[in-house]
């Protein structure tokens, strides 16, 4: 009887503790841990180096960054970075730190650890793969031939102010300032672990690394000092490593775990999905993706646009969709909805495949032609490719399939003469960060139409490059509707030259278990992929 | 003697040689750029050009072999290209887990393989010793993902007896050892049977139980050591069959060894750690072979090295 008792008041305080979900934010407490899983090694923490997903939001919750985003959004804010004015011709950035940021080793944070890291990004030695992205910052050619070791563009005025210098003006250069290559961290450290930074990471970000067992586990412990108050919320974060989705997956529905990182196993998607139990538990959001075809301006008959505009008008999206489980939505366009610059009044081509036939039957070609379609070998592209197939034999158009490795589609689509069609599924394109340009430059612009680019259209409007260039030249924040209008009208033009068809964007679902709370925005938060771990908190120690 | 052992070792490094020439053959030829890889896609070709120089993908391919060589035989295997970190590290952290694994599965193929062929011999062409050599048939056939999948189904997610994969107590090692020995389980009892056999018609067992000894006497004190012989001599060879089954197995149950390491390795091409874990394999199975052979004269007087 005493033991039932017991057992009944446990209860209740459970259930009590499950129903008092602090209704704001402010009142959230912090403590409790969260067990996240994941298949594969993390592979470094080292912020000039990590960029795969899984590290990726690792990184942001163990470093800061003069930059960041309000979380769950694609809005730019202020981190480190106190404050920040833009000289008029927008070739000068001038930020001031905030006092009193401590890295986790305990040493304040400075401007001389801003331009060291920056300095230590751009160096070759440094191997970083985003180095590229400091490219428009004063002295950046110089070190990156191995002619200097130091950013000349970037100075430290004094010990919390820290001026950067652009040869050109780059629009960009905030949102560079937010990805996780521009992470400060400290000197010392770095030169302590040399190659091995990136297994004893200290930056001065919400976390700490405190523990990490090669190919089982890392334990991130709460940063005590960290300078946003409340945040994180957590105490303790453990990666678990080395475990299948599938797996995850049944340790979480045992509540074992709280967090598959790797995501909802494809093949118990719809099965999951459609339980009553996890509607709550599943949360579904954009991702700043892009899946398309392209067709090789430079490949007839691809030259005309009729042609391309066929094709468009060809292919059956909604099947496709269909195809991946609804793991999608149909694109019209280059951008994706969740990126600043989507025209969503923009209708695009319509699925009407008599009409395509009579355009490609004007165009000259009443009869079709035969042509290729490179695919990377893995599921689900192979059979989204084979869907592409028959929407085009419909018209005529009797495309043979390439299924081949990444590598070699990559490869393929960098050559002017060799790819005609490419499904990009599983290579292109998600957006390193969320602003336009990034899917212009690299994808349709002409500096990405070179042997071993990644512009695999070999579209090359010099118009539209111009118009990019002044684009990413309004470097005045106050002017980011109009920047982001001329945006707008640049990837709606490319649709009138039809060089892509756009077929969708991903969508991402994050399932977490019933103990943790937290806006929905943060488990799908469009920058840290896959969760925002510093807003998550427990729904146990409220 | 000591030139058998001498002969041995200089065969065994000639082998081990072979095995690192061919397989960084195989993965020179892979159509994948590592400097592009580790790169990264919004690399310039600046960059690239700078890793493939820094890491010496631009030399020819003796070149490259013989600087891997030079570094092998200083007892470096290289730097992992993805995780960063050096490939003995990386294979030191996760042997013991592999190390503990086999030795799970020793013990799990020794026990049930000896004992149902012991049974199956002593019932011999009865329905029970149909049923076990039908069974150990299953066994050596059964592909280990499926065993492993099926294990994992029933104990632990429909039954819940053991932890779902991972590592760390003795629960989360019965459904991978287990799965890792049916295999050689299956021959075992095969052998055991057939061994036992064997020395049931013997004159020597006739003696013994002629003088009046019990059953139980004549088989654990005299046929059953006479039956082991042949068959301890091949708990090294095992080891080789270990080494291809450990990819499968860690991965299935999330164990941390080697084998998952090499298989995430291999998804990503992670040129450094294929090659450091095959020459590691490459090493057990040779000594493993090696041992074998050096045991066997101890245990059968009859066999001589020469």
């Amino acid at each position: 009887m005493k033991s039932r008792f017991l057992t009944g008041v446990a209860g209740a305080a459970l259930l009590a503790a499950a129903l008092a979900v602090p209704a704001n934010a402010d009142d959230i407490k912090q403590g409790g841990s969260m067990i996240v899983t994941y298949k594969d090694d993390v592979s470094t923490l080292d912020p000039a180096i990590g960029y795969d997903w899984q590290n990726w939001s690792m990184i942001k919750s163990l470093f800061d960054g003069l930059m960041d985003y309000e979380p769950g959004t694609t809005n730019l804010e202020k981190d480190l970075a106190e404050d920040f004015t833009i000289s008029d011709d927008g070739l000068t950035y001038t930020f001031t730190l905030r006092k009193g940021v401590k890295f986790h080793n305990g040493r304040e944070l400075t401007a001389d650890d801003v331009k060291y890291s920056l300095d230590r990004v751009a160096n070759p030695k440094t191997q970083s793969p985003g180095a590229g992205f400091f490219g428009s910052i004063k002295g950046f050619d110089e070190v990156s031939a191995g002619k200097a070791d130091s950013l000349s563009g970037v100075t430290v005025v004094d010990p919390y102010t820290v001026k950067i210098e652009l040869s050109r003006p780059d629009a960009t250069m905030l949102h560079v300032l937010a990805i996780n290559f521009s992470s400060v961290v400290p000197k010392e450290e770095v030169e302590k672990w040399g190659a091995d930074f990136g297994k004893h990471p200290v930056g001065s970000g919400a976390f700490e690394l405190a523990e990490w067992t090669l190919g089982q586990r890392l334990v991130f412990k709460r940063n005590a000092d960290y300078w946003k108050p409340g945040i994180p919320k957590l105490d303790e974060i453990d990666f678990e490593v080395g475990q299948e989705p599938i797996v995850a997956l049944l340790r979480l529905q045992r509540g074992e775990a709280d967090i598959p990182g790797d995501g909802i196993p494809p093949a118990k998607f719809l099965e999951v999905t459609k339980d009553p139990q996890y509607k709550d538990l599943i949360i579904e959001g954009g991702q700043l993706q892009t899946g398309y075809v392209t067709m090789n301006v430079k490949m007839p008959p691809f030259d005309k646009p009729e042609v391309r505009k066929a094709v468009n008008m060809a292919i059956n999206k909604d099947r496709i969709v269909r195809i991946i489980n609804g793991r999608a939505v149909p694109a019209n366009q280059p951008l994706p909805p969740s990126m600043p610059g989507y025209d969503k009044d923009y209708k695009g081509y319509p699925f009407d495949p008599e009409a395509a036939k009579k355009m490609l039957a004007d165009a000259g070609f009443p009869d079709g032609f035969e042509t290729e379609l490179y695919v990377y070998n893995t599921d689900p592209n192979p059979r989204i490719a084979q869907s592409i197939q028959a929407d085009l034999a419909a018209i005529g158009i009797k495309a043979e399939l390439k299924a081949l490795a990444q590598a070699n589609v990559i490869a393929a689509g960098g050559e002017p003469d060799q790819a005609p069609m490419i499904w990009s599924g599983g290579m292109a394109w998600i957006a390193d960060f969320p602003d336009p340009s990034n899917f212009y430059g690299p994808i349709l612009g002409c500096a990405g139409a070179v042997k071993g680019g990644w512009n695999w259209s070999w579209y090359c409007n010099e118009e539209l490059d111009k118009l990019a260039t002044e684009a990413d030249s309004i470097t005045d924040p106050a002017k980011k509707a109009e920047r982001e209008a001329l945006w707008r009208k640049i990837f709606i033009s490319i649709m009138d030259d039809a060089p892509w068809v756009p077929i969708f964007n991903e969508q991402r679902f994050t399932m977490r278990s019933d103990r943790l709370g937290g806006p929905d925005a943060i488990f799908v938060d469009p920058v840290h992929i896959p969760v925002n771990y510093d807003y998550v908190w427990a729904k146990d120690v409220q | 003697m000591v030139s058998y052992v001498l002969r041995r070792i200089l065969q065994s490094a000639l082998i081990l040689l072979g095995v690192s020439l061919f397989t960084f053959v195989l993965l020179y030829l892979i159509p994948a750029d590592p400097a592009r890889q580790i790169a990264g896609r919004s690399a310039t070709a600046q960059t690239v050009e700078n890793i493939r120089e820094q890491l010496g993908l631009n030399l020819p391919f003796y070149q490259q072999y013989g600087r891997y060589l030079f570094g092998l035989v200083q007892g470096d295997f290289g730097r992992s290209y993805l995780q960063k970190t050096e490939v003995s590290e990386l294979i030191a952290a996760r042997l013991p887990a592999t190390l503990l694994l086999m030795a799970g599965a020793i013990v799990c193929e020794l026990v049930i393989g000896l004992s149902m062929g012991l049974i199956a011999a002593l019932k011999r062409n009865s329905a029970t010793d149909n049923t076990l050599m039908v069974l150990s048939f299953a066994g050596v056939s059964s592909p280990q993902f499926v065993i492993g999948i099926l294990l994992l189904y029933v104990f632990a997610v429909q039954l819940g007896w053991f932890p779902i994969g991972g590592y760390g107590t003795f629960r989360h090692m019965v459904l991978p050892s287990l799965t890792l020995g049916l295999l050689g389980a299956g021959w075992y009892a095969r052998m055991m049977r057939s061994s036992m056999l064997d020395v049931l018609r013997q004159d020597y067992i006739r003696t013994a139980r002629a003088k009046g000894l019990q059953r139980f006497q004549v088989l654990f004190g005299h046929a059953v050591p006479n039956a082991l012989l042949p068959i301890i001599a091949m708990i090294g060879i095992d080891i080789g069959l270990f080494m291809s089954g450990i990819v499968v197995v860690e991965s299935v149950f999330g164990w941390p060894g080697i084998g998952q390491l090499a298989w995430q390795a291999i998804q990503r091409v992670d040129i450094p750690i294929i090659m450091g874990v095959t020459l590691v394999s490459a090493c057990a199975i040779v000594l493993g072979n090696f041992l074998a052979d050096m045991i066997a004269p101890l245990i059968d007087p009859r066999i001589k090295l020469r």
